[in-house]
């Protein structure tokens, strides 16, 4: 860990000032982490979890009938706790509950936990070459121990996991990101956040380095509640996934209208899988369309060594979640909070 | 059985009040960081400290340069946990070796430093494990004073080749690494010329002595302090090279210094336990008896040093078998040294023998406790020599009503997959659990005042097994007090010499020792009592009770009275116990450093405590996630001091071996021996989503044969077998063998897939 400039940002603008060469650091619990590894050495730390008082909105949940709104510094264990959100929107709920553990999501924010970066054990120590930490340095986990490593969106360049669980929560309830940079407010869907790899993984998101993240906003939609997320790691709980699904489907009389399925623990990046989406849409959700779908859904990973199983796994999961949303029954029409149900 | 008393420094402890070593607060104390190497084997190049110099704060960077001819290596084997000191070598062993300690008057200016010291290196191709090229095998036998031979019986080809029912089977067990929650750290002060050292250690005596050859002085001069630690299972057990290095940092600084390791640090430059591959072929006849076994183990060790873990020593004597051969071989790579874990030898050896136990029970169509049972012995098959208590069917028997094994039974004993829960796939599986009675030299002081209160006064170490609280039990009950008028001090090399906290001997060496120094002060008070009263009727009716000496049913006396008779306030008495066949010496040689621990296999009888321990798991059948929800094990091992930390060291075991079969691995890179997961992110333990139904079963059992206190230790015990009771409930369920742990769902997929 190396000396560095601390900083309180009092509002979004002196954030912005300073934001081109400075990094925010919101819960800290995946930066401060970081540094202390030596992953990563920024020169200048701009804190902005006072932006929620200057900016109520930074800090806040609003649902109604339009939709959700999450202010980026809500923590994990607020959206999670909301009643609303459960009722309304449990994959995202679910999502949360099943990430890290309950202290840390006390501390971690929202808009953190989307910009999270992989947990690759060889990204994650400094002497390693990676061409995510050190550009053009090689990729140790290519031909190394790659049994987290992804089978989806990956390049010869670098196949680390994209280790968030959220964000697939977020992809399927068609989700938008809200920035805040010198140049205004401009929403951009959460599907177009992350960048795959390609030849050039130290790029991973779309985000201008002046632009900071203000808040996620849900549209409100009549299916929402019929959405769900599994999850499967090595343990029961605090652990990253080995492979995770979040599924949102519009059932009419038993058969798919629209399906939204996103992939997480499998994929370089939140990961949507449309050919699968596409595979259900007519069909009546059973054990075979989901299968179907599944095989869809893999239909272009490439594995290495050591993460073969996560196709099968991968493939379960769905499976799991796909016939789970099918059997949803949906909330009571007014939740806790008054809002009416769509 | 002794009463359930509670930890006595269960508040200071979660609290926050006990004092840790690295917690001591000391006067213009410095901070020192350890540079470690990023390849596992060749030289260093360069080692350039100027930037690292440069910083503001930075008082010293300690290297091979600045070290020269101060440091005395240690020898292996002789509780140095190497015997390579690595300020003085050019040559890198292994990954993450220490380089350089930069010392600095803040721990982020040592930090910051430490980051700074540039060292290339030349690099030499290192050999990670069993499957790389480049590792030299050795014969385990006579590799080390601890493994003179490999056991063996009879003819085992000839038997082997004659038997109706064979089995021939390998299986793995992974490197793991203990990570106590507590992390490795030393503070060395010095006082003209006199050296303390603070430090989480399992054997303070022997770290004096230590000490005392790595730094060139005497051993007198030099005090080890380690009153609380939080959690060793061995690691804190043999001393590492730090612990002197630090010391020198702080006498070239002239200042006390601290040096607390990064949790990755723990990863390299502590022990571990190193992953075996084993081999086993037994034979049996149609009528369930075993009349070949054959046992054959390699064990990965460093290049320069033969740490052998040969757990042969216990699996060639289970059972009845007959025929018995054994082997072990020593796989030397590019890998730092092992060392202790959590029974050793038993762990993963013993995961062997009792998968195979498993698998050839069901080739014989036999119940897998009924094979046990045909095979339950009291002798050694080796030597013929007799166990001095051996409950194991006992604890089966227990353990199987408990946890209502007959379910198994009833829905037919291999009938796999059989058991389904909607997706989740049932069985059932149990394990013998077995660990060697020891007991060690131990020294103690009891002193006994006036008013009534005691003070024990033992270099034993608590550990976290619960030690101090039964040593004050002891010491409470002979001398008629209760538990809160009793204090103990341990953990201090000062203190008269106690035993290393390993092999289970704690309890048994410290509770003989306590017993016979509380022994001297009744004999003080008996002849005190007889003084003017004539001696009792008989000389056992005279006893210590409720702050009373009572003589007999007609005469007692109040202890202040004795005390005036005797003219005194306070009574001592020091004493010195040595297990039964010991050297001559034992306790002076416990002061040198060694620690003289006796019994399991090595005396003219066997010495052994067992359990039984009984699973059920849960597969899923999509995925393959495999859950444990109920565990339960029966336990026989002598006299129980104390029932409520017998049980939590019981149920701790368990847990660990849960952990052991489903979780732990450190993941090793195969082509730099460079450990992965050196965090607690990556090196997964279980968490508490992960352990449900646990329960333990306290078989009762006397054995006065294995020490005066009549008591087999018992904190190794609980994690043997567990995971091999959940490898067989894992193939009840499923159909499907794992042979490797930890057993993992990727291996339950590729098994499905193929
Ligand atoms: C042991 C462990 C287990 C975990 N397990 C899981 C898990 O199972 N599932 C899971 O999803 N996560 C898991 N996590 C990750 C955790 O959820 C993230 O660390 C957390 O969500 C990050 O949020 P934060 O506010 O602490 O982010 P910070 O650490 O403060 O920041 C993370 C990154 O986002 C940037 N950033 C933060 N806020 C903004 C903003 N408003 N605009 C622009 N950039 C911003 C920062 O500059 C930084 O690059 C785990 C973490 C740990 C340590
Ligand atoms: S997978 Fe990506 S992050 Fe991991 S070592 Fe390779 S380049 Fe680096």
């Amino acid at each position: 860990m190396q000396p560095f400039l601390f900083d309180r940002a009092d509002s979004v603008t002196e954030a912005l000032r300073a934001a081109p060469d400075a990094t925010v650091v919101a819960g800290g619990t995946n930066l401060v982490d970081y540094m202390r590894l030596g992953v990563v050495s920024p020169k200048h730390l701009v804190d902005i979890n006072g932006l929620s008082q200057e900016t109520a909105a930074l800090g806040r949940i609003t649902l109604d009938h339009q939709g959700l709104r999450l202010g980026a510094l809500v923590r994990m264990a607020e959206a999670e706790d909301h009643p609303g959100i459960r009722a309304r929107y449990p994959v995202l709920a679910d999502s949360l509950a099943l990430a890290a553990s309950r202290q840390i999501r006390t501390m971690a924010s929202l808009g953190g936990n989307l910009l999270q970066r992989t947990r690759c054990e060889y990204f994650r120590e400094a002497s390693w070459p990676c061409n995510k930490r050190r550009p053009g340095s090689g990729c140790a986990a290519l031909d190394g121990l790659n049994r987290q490593h992804a089978v989806l969106g990956t390049s010869d360049a670098c196949i680390a996991t994209y280790p968030g669980d959220m964000a697939q929560a977020l992809l399927v309830l068609d989700a938008q990101v809200e920035l805040t940079g010198p140049r205004g407010v401009r929403l951009v869907p959460v599907a177009k956040v992350h960048r795959q790899p390609g030849t050039t993984p130290y790029l991973e998101t779309t985000l201008a380095p002046d632009e900071l993240i203000t808040a996620l906003v849900v549209p409100a939609s009549p299916w929402s509640w019929r959405s769900r997320y599994v999850k499967v790691r090595d343990r029961r709980s605090y652990a990253f996934a080995l492979a995770s699904a979040a599924v949102a489907l519009d059932l009419e009389s038993g058969r798919v209208k629209q399906a939204r399925i996103a992939l997480g623990g499998v994929a370089t990046v939140p990961w949507r899988a449309e050919a699968a989406e596409a595979a259900l849409v007519g069909k009546p959700l059973d054990e075979g369309a989901a299968r179907v779908a599944a095989d869809a859904a893999f239909a272009g990973a490439r594995t290495r060594a050591h993460n073969a199983f996560k196709v099968p796994l991968g493939q379960e999961v769905l499976v799991q979640a796909l016939l789970q949303a099918g059997a949803l029954q949906p909330p009571p029409p007014t939740s806790r909070n008054g809002v009416t149900h769509a | 059985m002794g009463a359930p008393v509670a930890r006595i420094d269960g508040r200071l402890k979660v609290t926050g009040q006990a004092r840790y070593p690295a917690d001591t607060p000391l006067h213009n104390l410095a901070h020192a960081v350890m540079v470690t190497s990023t390849i596992a084997r060749g030289r260093i190049r360069s080692l350039d400290t100027t930037a690292a110099a440069a910083v503001p704060g930075v008082l010293l960077v300690l290297t091979r340069d600045r070290a020269q001819g101060q440091l005395t290596a240690p020898k292996f084997g002789t509780g140095g946990s190497t015997s390579i000191q690595p300020l003085n070598e050019e040559r890198i062993w292994h990954d993450g070796q220490m380089l350089a300690i930069v010392v600095a008057e803040t721990q982020e200016a040592a930090q910051e430093a430490a980051d700074l010291v540039a060292v290339t290196y030349d690099h030499d191709t290192p050999s990670a494990g069993f499957d790389t090229s480049g590792v030299e095998i050795v014969a385990g036998a006579g590799a080390s004073p601890m493994y003179p031979e490999d056991p063996k019986a009879g003819d085992f080809d000839t038997a082997f080749k004659a038997a109706p029912v064979v089995l021939d089977a390998t299986y793995n067990t992974a490197a793991q690494h203990h990570n106590p929650m507590e992390l490795f750290s030393t503070t060395a002060e010095w006082n003209n010329g006199r050296l303390t050292v603070y430090e989480p250690s399992q054997f303070v005596a022997g770290w004096r002595a230590q000490l005392a050859k790595q730094l060139d002085m005497d051993a007198a001069n030099i005090r080890v302090v380690s009153e609380y630690i939080g959690g060793a299972f061995g690691s804190k057990g043999p001393m590492t090279p730090r612990t002197a290095a630090v010391a020198l940092a702080a006498k070239l600084v002239q200042r006390p210094v601290r040096c607390v390791c990064t949790r990755a640090q723990g990863y390299t430059t502590a022990t571990f336990r190193a992953e075996t591959r084993q081999r086993i072929r037994m034979g049996a006849g149609r009528d369930g008896k075993i009349r070949a076994f054959s046992h054959e183990g390699w064990e990965l060790t460093s290049r320069p040093d033969d740490y052998v873990v040969g757990g042969t020593e216990t699996t060639a004597r289970l059972y009845a078998y007959g025929a018995v051969h054994t082997k072990v071989q020593l796989v030397k790579a590019d890998r730092n040294t092992p060392g202790y874990m959590r029974s050793p030898p038993e762990t993963p050896y013993v995961f062997g023998l009792e998968c195979a136990m498993d698998e050839m029970a069901e080739k014989l169509g036999l119940d897998p406790v009924e094979f046990r049972r045909v095979n339950d012995t009291q002798a050694d098959p080796v030597s013929g020599k007799r166990y001095t208590s051996r409950s194991l069917m006992r604890c089966y028997d227990e353990a199987a009503a408990a946890f209502g094994w007959q379910r198994r039974l009833d829905a037919g004993v291999w009938k796999t997959g059989a058991m389904r829960d909607g997706d989740w796939l049932v069985g059932l599986g149990c394990a013998t659990a077995v660990y060697p009675t020891q007991v060690a030299p131990c020294a103690a002081r009891v002193r006994l005042t006036a008013d009534g209160k005691a003070l024990v006064q033992t270099a034993a170490h608590e550990i976290g097994t619960g030690v101090r609280t039964v040593a004050a039990q002891t010491a409470a009950q002979a001398l008629g007090l209760s538990v809160e008028d009793v204090t103990v001090e341990m953990g201090d090399s000062a203190l008269p010499a106690g035993p290393v906290a390993g092999g289970s001997v704690s309890t048994a060496s410290v509770c003989s020792a306590v017993l016979k120094a509380c022994g001297g002060i009744r004999d003080k008070l008996y002849r005190a009592a007889t003084i003017n009263s004539g001696p009792p009727a008989t000389p056992e009716s005279f006893t210590l009770r409720d702050g009373m000496a009572v003589l007999d049913s007609g005469r007692s006396a109040p202890l202040s009275a004795l005390f005036q008779k005797l003219g005194t306030t306070q009574l001592e008495d020091y004493a010195e116990f040595a297990p039964e066949g010991s050297a001559p010496g034992a306790v002076e040689q416990l002061r040198q450093g060694n620690p003289g621990i006796m019994g399991g296999a090595k005396g003219p009888v066997l010495m052994y405590a067992f359990g039984a321990e009984f699973v059920e798991v849960r597969v899923h059948a999509r995925t393959g996630e495999i859950r444990v929800p109920r565990m339960v094990g029966a336990f026989a091992a002598g006299r129980i001091m104390n029932p409520r930390t017998a049980r939590s060291q019981l149920l701790g075991g368990m847990i660990w071996g849960l952990g052991a079969a489903l979780h732990e691995m450190t993941e090793i890179d195969p082509r730099r021996a460079r450990t992965v997961n050196r965090d607690l992110q990556d090196y997964l333990v279980p968490v508490n989503a992960d352990v449900e139904g646990v329960e333990v079963i306290l078989v009762p059992e006397t054995d006065t044969e294995v020490n005066p206190a009549g008591v087999k230790g018992l904190g190794e015990l609980g994690n043997v077998g567990t995971s091999s009771a959940i490898a067989s409930a894992i193939y009840h369920a499923t159909g499907r063998r794992l042979r490797d742990i930890p057993m993992r769902l990727d291996k339950l997929l590729q098994l499905q897939q193929t």
